[in-house]
């Protein structure tokens, strides 16, 4: 590999590029030619950053200078100023939202000071379609140490002491499930990596795979040799064409290397890797169904067990492991168990990946470890809530977990803690809520998706969450009684107490969570009839003062329907019955005459 | 392309590609390494700033001194440029004026390796390498 | 395996390793309420379908509730079947259910037999909880000649499905769009018509409400019945007689031909014959056919189709035409017993009544619901009016006669009308499986040897086991029989002989469990195999009730082909009761 003494790295993930971070690649190209900087400065497209609220990112190496949203025009000036004189840019620098002030080393941005990267080791620091980068980092030597020193059964053990659990959202411990496929004798079994992320809002599975393959295809290859199978799935979404561009080259380089295929390093191990593509239904991250569609199948869950470790893909034993877990395991070889083991809580071993979303400033991907508090990863990493607005909840878990509140914020996060919140930590979803979202609302939005998603095979999924959701519209359109409270809360526990798989096993925790932490915004909104937030259009009343109006008939002839009168240069009345509630009344006032409650 | 066919031969060959990620690795934690930071302004490169950080890198890849060198903004010695500033883990920094390769090399064997001191150092009384934290 | 003890409501018990805990429960007289779930073990087919979460019951350390038709009982399991939170959930999902159910009972023709109406019964569903005006899932109605689709009324219980793709291998329904709306379907919710439906009708025999149903020709019949230009003759499948009793309250296996008889001439029907008299007819001809294979293939014919297949079922006849559509030459020419009826009385009965050919309207009495299908064929209509004008099941035969008030129970045994009511023991059998070939084997026998029968019961023909193979002795000659009933088995069957794994002479295939005795227009068995056992035991009770056993003998169809036809296979045979298959494979 050549050598520079300047590395460009610019964020090649699906976010970035959609802001052009493509032509910026093309543009820093063309420039540091122009300057005669070819054998000084490299330009590497690599995976996502993670920081994706202000994309595109360019990071300079050596000294760290973290540029965001950069334009392809801005590479001119990059380049003749900041490669060539070494004076950095300062308009493309982060601000801190606090301080106001530029920051001009990426290790000083609150963003990644208590991130601590270990699935997103590579993403953002290597180009992912070059094999020789990841072997650079040790890549594929964990796979070398364990083919050639250890037998299946010490590497699984490896994997229980590292105390790893699955990252998807269940939270098994993932070398116990290596040892259950490990010991079901049969002459196939498969490795399957789940790759059908389906939280809205989550991407770090696709982050993943675009940024850092390799270690996906490792980790696969290892598991192929502890439980003793020779073919590799990825069951991705369609809709990840990056993500499955990247994983193809990656397979194909990995193959031409030896590294998959026959005999891999002498060691008599063979494997392989097929991609899968699903059409990115979100019941197909439930494993039985994943598989089922994978046999072309409709894509829906069946009764566990047989689990998939006795009878999984095509009748064969099969280990599914979800992205992210597996892009720990590489490290975890290399660096040991003890290692591991010693960053996490007590029962959630290591870091987990979150899509920070919502009302925060620094929306993005992190990786943190278990036991960080909520108010460290808002506040701190996240920069704090946009507007300066108050805190009022996140939702973790995506659909199918639940609000947390101002209380929560110094609970250590892992998997054992969320779910006694209530919550729980899913495959990574965190969606910051402040004073404007009404949590009625929120609770209605999260069941629409799950209405959506549910494939249909279980009564209480199929409609049981859509009768959550109408009772929930009832309540938004204030509608709604205290006895409907009562239906929301026993539906609610029934679906999750009798649904067949995780999906409705845990979509009324929107409902259930913003029941227990928000029951005044509940019964405001059945009682008094009044949306707090102010977000049900229903529930919002408009009125004329009186004293204000000066008759101008304005507002009558704003409104659509007919529901305001009153004689000329006389105060005005609004015919609640009638009014739709549009705020067209409101716009058109010019002496703040209209009350909105 | 070969085919990687044992570990040692993977081995090899994360040798042969590490060093051209090694800028990279040594940027992870720079506080923890030697920097250097050569002034890269008009006066700088016009008093041949970037031949000294060739020379830098080249002289500490040899020496087997993982560091980290960048380059900087004018730093106010254009009677003595070309300037670097040095920083070794645990001292404060120390800037070196008017630096040439044969003073470039001096500094890493000397100062960066062996600890001792050696002239051209310009007193300075702020740090910049630090000036951030 | 060993046994396993679980206890469940307080009460210890022994299971084999393996069993669910629905299945433990019944050891112990523990009836936990099901609605998706069927018994179809008689089959050799585990259903663990854990859909509709009605039968959920609470096992100790576990988290959410467990639905026992789908749970593995494990040894020292702890099961309460009935605890508040048990009762509440069942009920709240009944509820769900029913809040996406049209509450039409009233005029469901499943109203009385619908499992859903019995559960809400069961559970003392007063009062649907949930929001006024809720939304309910609502779907294209389909109608096919045979059986009507009004999926606004399914509750994705998916028994239909099971049926279709496990059992009967059609595949021709699975569960298409998703969450409220997914609904079991033809694929791209095409009409069934178009689908490689058979028309077996089983998926009706299994739906638990009335979102699968019979078409209904009861109006048509009547309308007929009241016209008085029209003579309005029936004919009864054998398989009716043994199963028309269950719905008047008698037990499975009770025959009531006698009855059945008197029930039809009191519905005002001029005559009242017997399709036996056509299945003794089909023997003749496919009788004939068999040995006319068999005697070239002796001598040495390369050219001769063996095995030959019956042709009497007609979901079998539409299954092979749409999957086996390169063995078309392989079936017997001979049409069913029914066609071959409406065939004869249009012609040959028309003439000897002197009653023109559209004043004369032929309704069939079967157990079966293809059999609706199979008389709307365009082969087996003369200038588009058909052989057979309309085909009923026995449900309908029974809702009929309910209607009229006849009470069935005090009516006296009346005979069939002659000619065409008469009918061998060999007849009669071709309502369970393993009969028609039986019949065959008695006629063609004596025809191939020409010596009398010494024993006319081929037990090792009979059985209810879904594959069965024998050898019969033809004199020196061994003719290799195979049998199959269930579509299903029928498949194995075939690829086998496509395969080259069997070598059979002849072949029989029902598409429906035991034979037409378990068909899709009987009373339903609610996957009670005891129920066909009785119905199986019946038909041979009948056959051998009977003075002539064997087709060859039947005095009218002698007389039938000495009067009017020639002989078996003759030009006239041909044309009247043979047919030809079409290559209908879908894709």
């Amino acid at each position: 590999m050549a050598q520079y003494k300047m590395h460009l790295l610019v964020c090649g993930g699906t976010g970035c590029r959609a802001s052009q971070s493509e032509e910026v690649v093309a543009n820093l190209n063309t420039e540091i030619k122009k300057q005669g900087l070819e054998n000084d400065a490299q330009v590497v497209t690599t995976g996502c950053f993670g920081f994706c609220e202000k994309g595109p990112i360019v990071k300079i190496i050596p000294d760290n200078t973290f540029y965001t949203q950069v334009t392809p025009e801005d590479c001119a000036e990059i380049i003749s100023e900041h490669v060539l004189k070494g004076r950095r840019v300062h308009r493309l620098l982060y601000e801190d939202p606090e301080t106001l002030k530029h920051i001009e080393d990426s290790k000083h941005m609150g963003f990644y000071q208590k991130q601590i990267r270990i699935a997103l080791r590579n993403c953002g620091f290597i180009d992912p379609e070059n094999i020789d980068e990841y072997i650079a980092r040790d890549g594929y030597a964990a796979l070398g140490k364990v083919l050639t020193e250890m037998t299946p059964a010490e590497a699984v053990d490896l994997l229980k002491k590292s105390g790893l659990r699955g990252r998807g959202g269940g939270g098994f411990p993932t070398g116990l499930k290596w040892e259950i496929a490990a010991s079901n004798k049969s002459d196939e079994k498969y490795v399957v990596c789940n790759a059908d992320e389906g939280d809205p809002g989550a991407f770090m599975d696709r982050s993943i795979l675009e940024g850092d393959s390799h270690s996906v295809i490792e980790a696969m290859a290892i598991c192929g040799y502890c439980i003793g199978a020779s073919n590799g799935l990825v069951y991705i979404r369609a809709e990840y064409p990056l993500a499955i561009k990247r994983l193809q080259i990656a397979i194909e380089q990995a193959k031409e290397y030896g590294l998959l295929g026959d005999n891999i390093l002498g060691t008599g191990f063979s494997f392989n890797i097929e991609l899968k593509y699903g059409a990115g239904a979100f019941v197909c991250g439930e494993e039985t169904a994943l598989i089922h569609s994978m046999e072309g199948l409709r894509g829906e869950p069946t009764v566990k067990p047989p689990f998939p470790a006795e009878k999984g893909y095509l009748g064969k034993p099969t280990n599914v492991n979800n992205v992210e877990t597996f892009a720990n395991i590489p490290v975890i070889y290399l660096m040991g168990a003890e290692w591991f083991a010693s960053i996490g809580t007590e029962k959630s071993k290591g870091t987990k990946v979150f899509a920070l979303a919502g009302k925060i400033n620094n929306v993005g991907l992190i990786e943190v470890p278990m036991g960080i508090t909520l108010r460290e990863v808002i506040f701190e990493i996240g920069g704090g809530i946009k507007d300066g607005k108050k805190f009022k909840a996140v939702q973790t878990g995506g659909p199918s977990g639940g609000c947390l509140t101002e209380k929560h914020l110094d609970t250590p996060i892992d998997f054992d803690n969320l779910v006694a919140a209530g919550s729980m930590m899913g495959s990574g979803g965190m969606i910051v809520m402040d004073e404007d979202d009404c949590m009625v609302s929120i609770a209605k939005f999260y069941l629409e998706f799950t209405v959506e998603e549910s494939c249909g095979k279980c009564a209480p999924c199929r409609i049981g969450n859509k009768r959550l959701h109408e009772l929930l519209e009832k309540i938004c359109d204030g509608k709604g009684t205290e006895d409907d409270l009562e239906h929301l809360k026993n539906l609610s526990n029934v679906i999750k107490d009798t649904s067949l798989c995780g999906l409705g096993q845990t979509s009324p925790n929107p409902v259930l969570s913003t029941l227990e932490h928000f029951s005044d915004e509940y019964l405001a909104h059945v009682r008094e009839r009044i949306c707090t937030a102010g977000k049900c259009k229903a529930l919002k009343l408009y009125t004329i003062i009186a004293d204000k109006c000066t008759g101008c008939t304005a507002c009558t002839r704003a409104c659509p329907v007919a529901a305001i009168t009153g004689e000329k240069r006389q105060p005005h009345v609004i015919d609640v019955d009638k009014c739709i509630r549009c705020g067209a009344c409101y716009d058109k006032c010019k002496f703040s005459a209209i009350y909105v409650q | 392309m070969n085919k990687i066919k044992s570990l040692d031969d993977l081995r090899k060959m994360k040798q042969s590609l590490e060093h051209g990620m090694t800028i990279r690795e040594n940027s992870n934690s720079p506080e923890s390494l030697v920097q250097i930071r050569v002034a890269m302004a008009t006066c700088g490169i016009a008093a041949g700033a970037r031949t000294v950080m060739n020379t830098l890198i080249e002289k500490l890849e040899k020496e087997k001194i993982p560091a980290v060198v960048t380059q900087g903004g004018c730093m106010g010695y254009c009677y003595a440029e070309p300037t670097i500033e040095v920083k070794v883990p645990g001292k404060d920094p120390v800037v070196f004026g008017k630096v040439d390769s044969a003073v470039a090399e001096e500094i890493v064997v000397k100062y960066i390796k062996n600890g001792e001191l050696i002239d051209g150092i310009i007193p300075v009384n702020y740090q910049s390498i630090n000036e951030q934290k | 395996m060993g046994n396993i003890k679980v206890k469940i409501d307080n009460v210890e018990v022994e299971v084999k390793r393996g069993s669910t805990i629905y299945q433990a429960a019944k050891q112990i007289g523990i009836d936990i309420p099901v609605l998706c779930y069927m018994n179809l073990n008689h089959m050799q087919i585990e259903n663990r379908p854990g859909g509709c979460r009605i039968c959920v019951v609470e096992v100790e350390g576990r988290k959410n509730l467990a639905p026992s038709c789908s749970t593995d009982c494990f040894d020292g399991m702890v099961v309460k079947t009935k605890s508040i939170r048990v009762l509440n959930a069942r009920k709240t999902v009944l509820e769900l259910i029913l809040s996406d159910h049209p509450p039409k009972c009233l005029v469901c023709s499943s109203s009385g037999k619908c499992d859903l109406q019995e559960l809400a019964q069961r559970f003392g569903i007063r009062e649907v909880h949930m929001v006024e005006n809720a939304e309910v899932s609502t779907y294209r109605k389909d109608a096919s000649p045979a059986l009507n689709r009004d999926m606004d009324k399914c509750i994705m219980c998916r028994r239909c499905e099971t049926v279709c793709n496990d059992v009967q291998t059609v595949g021709a329904l699975s569960a298409v769009n998703r969450g409220f709306m997914s609904v079991v379907a033809p694929a791209f919710e095409q009409d069934l018509v178009d689908s490689p439906c058979t028309f077996c009708g089983q998926c009706v025999a299994v739906c638990p409400t009335g979102a699968l149903t019979p078409y209904d020709d009861t109006p048509m019949i009547i309308r007929a019945l009241a016209d008085p230009s029209k003579t309005v003759i029936v004919q009864t499948a054998p398989a009716v007689r043994a199963a028309l009793g269950e719905e008047f309250g008698l037990n499975p296996g009770t025959l009531v031909t006698g009855k059945m008889v008197a029930a039809l001439r009191s519905l005002g029907f001029d005559k009242v014959f017997d399709t036996d008299f056509a299945a003794d007819l089909t023997i003749m001809e496919e009788g004939a056919e068999l040995l006319d294979r068999i005697t070239r293939y002796v001598n040495g014919d390369k050219e001769v189709k063996l095995p030959i297949l019956t042709s009497c079922c007609p979901a079998w006849v539409n299954f092979f035409e749409v999957y086996f559509p390169d063995m078309l030459d392989v079936p017997s020419t001979a049409r069913s017993p029914q066609q071959m009826f409406g065939s004869i009385a249009k012609t040959y009965y028309a003439d000897l009544i002197g009653v023109k050919r559209e004043d004369l309207v032929v309704v069939s009495i079967m157990p079966c619901l293809a059999k609706k299908f199979e008389c709307q064929r365009d082969e087996f209509k003369v200038d588009g009016n058909p052989d057979v004008d309309y085909s009923i099941s026995t449900r309908e035969l029974a809702s009929l006669i309910k209607a009229a008030n006849i009470n069935f129970d005090k009516l006296e045994d009346e005979e069939f009308d002659l000619p065409m009511g008469e009918s061998t023991g060999a007849g009669v059998i071709f309502g369970v499986t393993g009969g028609v070939i039986e019949a065959a084997v008695r006629t063609a026998y004596e025809v191939f040897t020409g010596n009398k029968l010494n024993r006319i019961n081929f037990e090792e023909l009979r059985g209810l086991a879904g594959i069965r193979t024998a050898t019969i002795y033809f004199g020196e000659t061994p003719i290799h029989i195979g049998i199959a009933h269930q579509l299903g088995n029928a498949r194995k069957l075939l690829n086998g002989i496509r395969e080259g794994r069997y070598n059979f002479h002849a072949i029989e295939i029902m598409a429906c469990p035991g034979g037409c005795i378990g068909g899709a227009g009987q009373p339903l068995h609610h996957g009670d195999s005891s129920v066909i056992k009785a119905r199986y035991e019946a038909i041979y009770k009948e056959d051998t009730g009977k003075t002539i056993r064997k087709s060859h003998e039947n005095p009218y169809i002698i007389k039938l082909y000495e009067d009017f036809l020639g002989k078996p296979l003759s030009e006239k045979s041909h044309h009247l009761l043979h047919t030809h298959y079409f290559d209908k494979h879908k894709i």
